[in-house]
Protein backbone atom coordinates (compact mmCIF):
# COMPACT_ATOMS: atom_id res chain seq x y z
CA UNK A 1 0.00 0.00 0.00
CA UNK A 2 1.18 3.51 -0.74
CA UNK A 3 2.90 4.93 2.34
CA UNK A 4 1.81 8.46 1.53
CA UNK A 5 -1.89 8.32 0.81
CA UNK A 6 -3.00 4.73 1.29
CA UNK A 7 -3.75 3.98 -2.35
CA UNK A 8 -3.12 0.43 -3.59
CA UNK A 9 -2.47 1.06 -7.25
CA UNK A 10 1.31 0.99 -7.14
CA UNK A 11 2.88 -2.47 -6.84
CA UNK A 12 6.15 -0.95 -5.69
CA UNK A 13 4.47 0.40 -2.54
CA UNK A 14 5.62 3.86 -3.42
CA UNK A 15 3.51 6.90 -3.90
CA UNK A 16 3.41 7.33 -7.72
CA UNK A 17 4.26 11.00 -7.51
CA UNK A 18 7.18 10.32 -5.20
CA UNK A 19 8.38 7.44 -7.35
CA UNK A 20 8.44 9.84 -10.27
CA UNK A 21 11.15 11.99 -8.75
CA UNK A 22 13.07 10.57 -5.80
CA UNK A 23 14.67 13.96 -5.21
CA UNK A 24 11.37 15.27 -3.95
CA UNK A 25 11.54 13.34 -0.71
CA UNK A 26 14.23 14.07 1.84
CA UNK A 27 14.68 12.15 5.05
CA UNK A 28 16.42 14.23 7.72
CA UNK A 29 17.92 12.68 10.85
CA UNK A 30 17.68 15.00 13.83
CA UNK A 31 18.09 13.40 17.29
CA UNK A 32 17.18 16.50 19.23
CA UNK A 33 15.40 16.67 22.56
CA UNK A 34 11.80 17.77 22.12
CA UNK A 35 12.29 20.35 24.84
CA UNK A 36 15.52 21.73 23.40
CA UNK A 37 14.11 25.29 23.35
CA UNK A 38 13.09 25.06 27.02
CA UNK A 39 16.45 23.53 27.91
CA UNK A 40 18.32 26.39 26.23
CA UNK A 41 16.45 28.96 28.32
CA UNK A 42 16.94 26.80 31.43
CA UNK A 43 20.68 26.89 30.78
CA UNK A 44 20.45 30.65 30.46
CA UNK A 45 18.58 30.87 33.78
CA UNK A 46 21.26 28.74 35.42
CA UNK A 47 23.85 31.14 34.08
CA UNK A 48 21.95 34.00 35.76
CA UNK A 49 21.94 32.08 39.04
CA UNK A 50 25.61 31.20 38.84
CA UNK A 51 26.66 34.74 37.98
CA UNK A 52 24.83 35.95 41.08
CA UNK A 53 26.28 33.12 43.16
CA UNK A 54 22.88 32.01 44.39
CA UNK A 55 21.45 28.57 45.00
CA UNK A 56 18.18 27.85 43.15
CA UNK A 57 15.87 25.15 44.47
CA UNK A 58 12.87 23.85 42.52
CA UNK A 59 10.24 22.69 45.01
CA UNK A 60 7.68 20.22 43.67
CA UNK A 61 4.86 18.12 45.14
CA UNK A 62 1.17 17.31 44.89
CA UNK A 63 -1.17 20.20 45.67
CA UNK A 64 -1.54 20.61 49.42
CA UNK A 65 1.63 18.77 50.46
CA UNK A 66 2.81 21.85 52.35
CA UNK A 67 5.31 23.59 50.06
CA UNK A 68 4.36 27.14 51.05
CA UNK A 69 4.15 26.31 54.75
CA UNK A 70 7.59 24.70 54.59
CA UNK A 71 8.95 27.80 52.86
CA UNK A 72 7.46 30.07 55.53
CA UNK A 73 9.12 28.05 58.32
CA UNK A 74 12.39 27.93 56.35
CA UNK A 75 12.38 31.70 55.84
CA UNK A 76 11.75 32.32 59.55
CA UNK A 77 14.66 30.01 60.43
CA UNK A 78 17.18 31.33 57.88
CA UNK A 79 16.31 34.93 57.04
CA UNK A 80 18.80 36.39 59.52
CA UNK A 81 21.69 34.53 57.86
CA UNK A 82 20.72 34.29 54.20
CA UNK A 83 18.99 36.58 51.75
CA UNK A 84 16.05 34.61 50.36
CA UNK A 85 13.65 35.17 47.46
CA UNK A 86 10.78 33.07 46.17
CA UNK A 87 9.14 32.55 42.78
CA UNK A 88 5.64 31.18 43.25
CA UNK A 89 3.86 29.17 40.57
CA UNK A 90 0.11 28.67 40.70
CA UNK A 91 -2.60 28.40 38.10
CA UNK A 92 -4.48 31.29 39.72
CA UNK A 93 -4.23 33.74 42.68
CA UNK A 94 -1.23 35.38 44.32
CA UNK A 95 -2.14 33.98 47.74
CA UNK A 96 1.18 32.17 48.16
CA UNK A 97 3.29 35.19 47.22
CA UNK A 98 1.33 37.29 49.71
CA UNK A 99 2.09 34.73 52.44
CA UNK A 100 5.81 34.79 51.60
CA UNK A 101 6.04 38.60 51.44
CA UNK A 102 4.47 38.78 54.91
CA UNK A 103 7.80 37.38 56.16
CA UNK A 104 9.72 40.28 54.64
CA UNK A 105 11.07 38.30 51.71
CA UNK A 106 10.68 39.28 48.01
CA UNK A 107 8.29 37.00 46.15
CA UNK A 108 7.10 37.01 42.56
CA UNK A 109 3.92 35.20 41.63
CA UNK A 110 3.64 33.47 38.27
CA UNK A 111 0.04 32.58 37.42
CA UNK A 112 0.13 29.94 34.73
CA UNK A 113 -3.55 30.08 33.77
CA UNK A 114 -4.29 26.76 32.11
CA UNK A 115 -0.72 25.44 32.29
CA UNK A 116 -0.02 22.69 34.79
CA UNK A 117 3.69 23.42 35.25
CA UNK A 118 6.33 26.13 35.20
CA UNK A 119 8.72 26.23 32.28
CA UNK A 120 12.06 27.94 31.80
CA UNK A 121 10.57 30.86 29.87
CA UNK A 122 8.11 31.70 32.67
CA UNK A 123 10.89 31.56 35.26
CA UNK A 124 13.15 33.69 33.10
CA UNK A 125 10.58 36.47 32.97
CA UNK A 126 10.20 36.25 36.75
CA UNK A 127 13.96 36.54 37.30
CA UNK A 128 13.89 40.07 35.95
CA UNK A 129 11.32 41.05 38.59
CA UNK A 130 13.54 39.98 41.49
CA UNK A 131 16.66 41.61 42.98
CA UNK A 132 18.92 38.65 42.19
CA UNK A 133 22.10 40.56 43.02
CA UNK A 134 21.23 40.53 46.71
CA UNK A 135 19.99 36.94 46.95
CA UNK A 136 21.74 33.85 48.36
CA UNK A 137 18.88 31.38 48.10
CA UNK A 138 16.07 31.32 45.55
CA UNK A 139 13.15 28.96 45.93
CA UNK A 140 10.96 28.22 42.94
CA UNK A 141 7.69 26.77 44.19
CA UNK A 142 6.31 24.88 41.22
CA UNK A 143 2.65 24.29 40.45
CA UNK A 144 1.31 21.50 42.69
CA UNK A 145 1.45 18.48 40.37
CA UNK A 146 3.44 15.25 40.48
CA UNK A 147 3.49 14.75 36.71
CA UNK A 148 4.09 17.67 34.37
CA UNK A 149 6.69 19.78 36.26
CA UNK A 150 9.13 16.85 36.18
CA UNK A 151 9.70 17.25 32.44
CA UNK A 152 10.72 20.92 32.46
CA UNK A 153 14.18 22.07 33.49
CA UNK A 154 13.91 25.56 34.97
CA UNK A 155 17.64 26.10 35.47
CA UNK A 156 17.52 25.09 39.15
CA UNK A 157 20.50 23.57 40.92
CA UNK A 158 18.48 21.12 42.99
CA UNK A 159 15.06 19.50 42.82
CA UNK A 160 13.34 18.96 46.15
CA UNK A 161 10.14 16.93 46.20
CA UNK A 162 7.70 16.80 49.07
CA UNK A 163 5.93 13.53 49.76
CA UNK A 164 3.15 14.21 52.24
CA UNK A 165 2.12 11.77 54.97
CA UNK A 166 -1.51 12.23 53.94
CA UNK A 167 -0.66 10.72 50.56
CA UNK A 168 0.06 7.04 49.98
CA UNK A 169 3.52 5.76 50.89
CA UNK A 170 3.67 4.15 47.42
CA UNK A 171 3.70 7.54 45.64
CA UNK A 172 7.30 7.10 44.34
CA UNK A 173 6.27 3.87 42.57
CA UNK A 174 3.22 5.61 41.07
CA UNK A 175 5.11 8.72 39.88
CA UNK A 176 8.57 7.40 38.93
CA UNK A 177 9.42 10.26 36.56
CA UNK A 178 8.90 12.89 39.25
CA UNK A 179 10.68 11.04 42.04
CA UNK A 180 13.59 10.10 39.80
CA UNK A 181 14.13 13.85 39.30
CA UNK A 182 14.56 14.44 43.05
CA UNK A 183 17.84 15.37 44.69
CA UNK A 184 16.06 15.24 48.03
CA UNK A 185 12.67 13.94 49.15
CA UNK A 186 11.01 15.58 52.15
CA UNK A 187 8.40 13.61 54.04
CA UNK A 188 6.15 16.55 54.94
CA UNK A 189 3.62 16.80 57.78
CA UNK A 190 5.59 14.08 59.56
CA UNK A 191 4.00 15.22 62.85
CA UNK A 192 0.84 13.49 61.61
CA UNK A 193 2.52 10.06 61.43
CA UNK A 194 1.28 9.27 64.93
CA UNK A 195 -2.34 9.41 63.82
CA UNK A 196 -1.91 8.16 60.24
CA UNK A 197 -1.43 4.44 60.77
CA UNK A 198 -1.58 3.70 57.03
CA UNK A 199 1.57 5.61 56.09
CA UNK A 200 4.83 3.77 56.73
CA UNK A 201 7.97 5.87 56.05
CA UNK A 202 9.97 2.65 55.56
CA UNK A 203 7.63 1.67 52.72
CA UNK A 204 8.06 5.11 51.15
CA UNK A 205 11.86 4.70 51.27
CA UNK A 206 11.53 1.19 49.79
CA UNK A 207 9.43 2.60 46.92
CA UNK A 208 12.12 5.22 46.33
CA UNK A 209 14.86 2.56 46.29
CA UNK A 210 12.70 0.57 43.87
CA UNK A 211 13.32 3.37 41.36
CA UNK A 212 17.03 2.65 41.51
CA UNK A 213 17.73 5.70 43.64
CA UNK A 214 19.85 6.51 46.66
CA UNK A 215 18.03 9.84 47.08
CA UNK A 216 17.84 10.79 50.78
CA UNK A 217 14.48 11.27 52.49
CA UNK A 218 14.12 13.71 55.40
CA UNK A 219 11.09 14.12 57.66
CA UNK A 220 9.75 17.63 58.18
CA UNK A 221 6.95 19.21 60.18
CA UNK A 222 6.48 22.88 59.37
CA UNK A 223 3.36 23.98 61.27
CA UNK A 224 2.86 24.83 64.96
CA UNK A 225 6.14 23.46 66.38
CA UNK A 226 8.38 23.32 63.28
CA UNK A 227 10.79 20.38 63.16
CA UNK A 228 12.87 21.10 60.06
CA UNK A 229 16.43 20.87 61.38
CA UNK A 230 17.62 18.15 59.00
CA UNK A 231 16.17 20.04 56.04
CA UNK A 232 17.94 23.25 57.11
CA UNK A 233 21.22 21.34 57.49
CA UNK A 234 20.83 19.93 53.98
CA UNK A 235 20.15 23.44 52.63
CA UNK A 236 23.17 24.91 54.40
CA UNK A 237 25.34 22.11 53.04
CA UNK A 238 24.16 22.89 49.50
CA UNK A 239 24.76 26.61 50.09
CA UNK A 240 28.28 25.89 51.30
CA UNK A 241 28.93 23.76 48.22
CA UNK A 242 27.71 26.58 45.98
CA UNK A 243 30.03 28.96 47.83
CA UNK A 244 27.39 31.64 47.54
CA UNK A 245 28.97 33.98 50.08
CA UNK A 246 32.37 33.97 48.40
CA UNK A 247 31.30 34.56 44.80
CA UNK A 248 32.99 37.72 43.64
CA UNK A 249 32.01 37.53 40.01
CA UNK A 250 30.22 40.50 38.53
CA UNK A 251 26.78 39.83 37.17
CA UNK A 252 26.61 39.97 33.41
CA UNK A 253 23.80 42.03 31.97
CA UNK A 254 21.01 40.02 30.45
CA UNK A 255 21.08 41.92 27.18
CA UNK A 256 24.38 40.34 26.24
CA UNK A 257 22.97 36.83 26.43
CA UNK A 258 20.50 35.39 23.96
CA UNK A 259 17.52 33.89 25.77
CA UNK B 1 -1.57 17.78 30.04
CA UNK B 2 1.94 19.05 29.27
CA UNK B 3 1.93 16.96 26.07
CA UNK B 4 0.42 19.92 24.21
CA UNK B 5 3.34 22.18 25.25
CA UNK B 6 5.79 19.50 24.17
CA UNK B 7 3.94 18.99 20.90
CA UNK B 8 4.12 22.71 20.14
CA UNK B 9 7.86 22.57 20.79
CA UNK B 10 8.11 19.55 18.46
CA UNK B 11 6.23 21.37 15.69
CA UNK B 12 8.45 24.45 16.08
CA UNK B 13 11.52 22.24 15.56
CA UNK B 14 9.96 20.48 12.57
CA UNK B 15 8.91 23.78 10.99
CA UNK B 16 12.44 25.14 11.35
CA UNK B 17 13.93 22.03 9.74
CA UNK B 18 11.43 22.12 6.85
CA UNK B 19 12.10 25.82 6.25
CA UNK B 20 15.88 25.33 6.30
CA UNK B 21 15.56 22.63 3.61
CA UNK B 22 13.12 24.56 1.46
CA UNK B 23 10.32 22.08 2.06
CA UNK B 24 6.75 23.23 2.48
CA UNK B 25 5.30 19.85 3.42
CA UNK B 26 6.31 17.41 6.15
CA UNK B 27 5.21 13.87 5.40
CA UNK B 28 6.38 11.98 8.45
CA UNK B 29 7.77 12.77 11.90
CA UNK B 30 9.52 10.13 13.97
CA UNK B 31 9.79 10.64 17.71
CA UNK B 32 11.46 8.44 20.32
CA UNK B 33 9.91 8.26 23.78
CA UNK B 34 11.14 6.37 26.80
CA UNK B 35 8.62 5.40 29.51
CA UNK B 36 10.59 7.57 31.97
CA UNK B 37 10.45 10.75 29.89
CA UNK B 38 7.18 11.87 31.41
CA UNK B 39 5.28 12.02 28.13
CA UNK B 40 2.36 9.71 27.49
CA UNK B 41 2.54 8.55 23.84
CA UNK B 42 -1.25 8.43 23.34
CA UNK B 43 -1.63 11.95 24.73
CA UNK B 44 1.19 13.24 22.53
CA UNK B 45 -0.57 11.73 19.52
CA UNK B 46 -3.85 13.40 20.54
CA UNK B 47 -2.11 16.72 21.10
CA UNK B 48 -0.49 16.39 17.68
CA UNK B 49 -3.93 16.15 16.05
CA UNK B 50 -4.80 19.54 17.53
CA UNK B 51 -1.46 21.32 17.32
CA UNK B 52 -0.58 20.45 13.72
CA UNK B 53 -3.56 22.34 12.24
CA UNK B 54 -2.35 25.09 9.95
CA UNK B 55 1.31 24.03 10.15
CA UNK B 56 3.52 22.53 7.46
CA UNK B 57 2.99 19.21 9.25
CA UNK B 58 -0.78 19.35 8.91
CA UNK B 59 -0.78 16.20 6.79
CA UNK B 60 2.17 14.51 8.47
CA UNK B 61 2.12 11.08 10.01
CA UNK B 62 3.47 11.04 13.57
CA UNK B 63 5.39 7.87 14.27
CA UNK B 64 6.23 7.25 17.93
CA UNK B 65 8.87 4.66 18.85
CA UNK B 66 9.01 3.49 22.44
CA UNK B 67 12.46 2.87 23.90
CA UNK B 68 12.86 0.14 26.52
CA UNK B 69 14.03 1.04 30.00
CA UNK B 70 17.41 -0.45 30.79
CA UNK B 71 19.82 0.28 33.60
CA UNK B 72 23.33 -0.66 34.66
CA UNK B 73 23.99 -1.92 38.16
CA UNK B 74 26.58 0.07 40.09
CA UNK B 75 27.38 -3.06 42.14
CA UNK B 76 27.69 -5.98 39.69
CA UNK B 77 27.93 -4.00 36.44
CA UNK B 78 25.17 -5.92 34.65
CA UNK B 79 22.89 -3.99 32.29
CA UNK B 80 19.35 -5.31 32.37
CA UNK B 81 15.92 -4.38 31.06
CA UNK B 82 13.77 -3.10 33.91
CA UNK B 83 10.27 -1.80 34.60
CA UNK B 84 9.85 2.00 34.77
CA UNK B 85 8.98 1.87 38.47
CA UNK B 86 11.13 -1.13 39.39
CA UNK B 87 14.70 -0.22 38.59
CA UNK B 88 16.48 -2.99 40.42
CA UNK B 89 19.24 -5.12 38.97
CA UNK B 90 17.97 -8.16 37.11
CA UNK B 91 21.17 -10.03 38.08
CA UNK B 92 21.94 -9.19 41.71
CA UNK B 93 18.83 -7.30 42.82
CA UNK B 94 20.65 -4.14 43.97
CA UNK B 95 18.88 -0.77 43.66
CA UNK B 96 21.93 1.37 42.93
CA UNK B 97 21.30 1.63 39.21
CA UNK B 98 22.31 4.03 36.47
CA UNK B 99 19.74 4.55 33.75
CA UNK B 100 21.09 3.56 30.34
CA UNK B 101 17.95 4.19 28.29
CA UNK B 102 14.27 4.86 28.80
CA UNK B 103 14.03 8.61 29.46
CA UNK B 104 14.41 9.71 25.84
CA UNK B 105 12.09 12.37 24.50
CA UNK B 106 13.55 13.29 21.17
CA UNK B 107 12.85 14.00 17.55
CA UNK B 108 14.63 11.29 15.59
CA UNK B 109 13.90 12.51 12.09
CA UNK B 110 11.51 13.99 9.59
CA UNK B 111 10.56 13.09 6.04
CA UNK B 112 10.10 16.17 3.90
CA UNK B 113 8.42 16.67 0.53
CA UNK B 114 10.42 19.13 -1.52
CA UNK B 115 8.85 21.25 -4.28
CA UNK B 116 8.59 19.58 -7.68
CA UNK B 117 11.53 20.17 -9.95
CA UNK B 118 10.70 22.12 -13.14
CA UNK B 119 11.54 19.14 -15.38
CA UNK B 120 8.91 17.05 -13.64
CA UNK B 121 6.33 19.80 -13.71
CA UNK B 122 6.65 20.29 -17.45
CA UNK B 123 7.17 16.71 -18.50
CA UNK B 124 3.53 15.61 -18.19
CA UNK B 125 3.98 12.87 -20.78
CA UNK B 126 6.18 10.92 -18.42
CA UNK B 127 3.45 10.55 -15.80
CA UNK B 128 2.65 6.88 -15.37
CA UNK B 129 -0.88 5.46 -15.51
CA UNK B 130 -0.75 4.88 -11.78
CA UNK B 131 -0.87 8.65 -11.24
CA UNK B 132 -4.54 8.21 -10.34
CA UNK B 133 -4.67 7.87 -6.62
CA UNK B 134 -7.34 6.65 -4.22
CA UNK B 135 -6.92 9.88 -2.32
CA UNK B 136 -6.46 12.62 -4.91
CA UNK B 137 -5.95 15.26 -2.24
CA UNK B 138 -2.77 13.49 -1.17
CA UNK B 139 -1.22 13.63 -4.65
CA UNK B 140 1.23 16.46 -4.75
Amino acid sequence: MCQSCGCTVNPADLHPAAALDPQRTEVVGVLQNLLAANDRVAGHNRQHFDEHGLLAINLMSSPGAGKTTLLEATIVALRDRYRIAVIEGDMETDNDAVRIRAHGVPAYQITTGAACHLDAHLVHRALHELPLAGIDLLFIENVGNLICPASFDLGQHRNVILLCTTEGDDKPAKYPVMFRAADLVLLSKADLLGVLDDFDPARAVAALRGLGLETPMIETAARRAPAIGAWLSWLEQQLAERGSSTSGRMPRSHETVAA
Amino acid sequence: MHELSICQSLLAQVTDIAASRGASVVARITVELGPLCGVEPALLASAFEVARAGSCAEGAELHIEIIDVSARCAMCGATTRVQPNRLVCGECGDYRMHLVSGDEMRLRGVELRLPQTPSVLTDQASLPETRLCANPAAVL
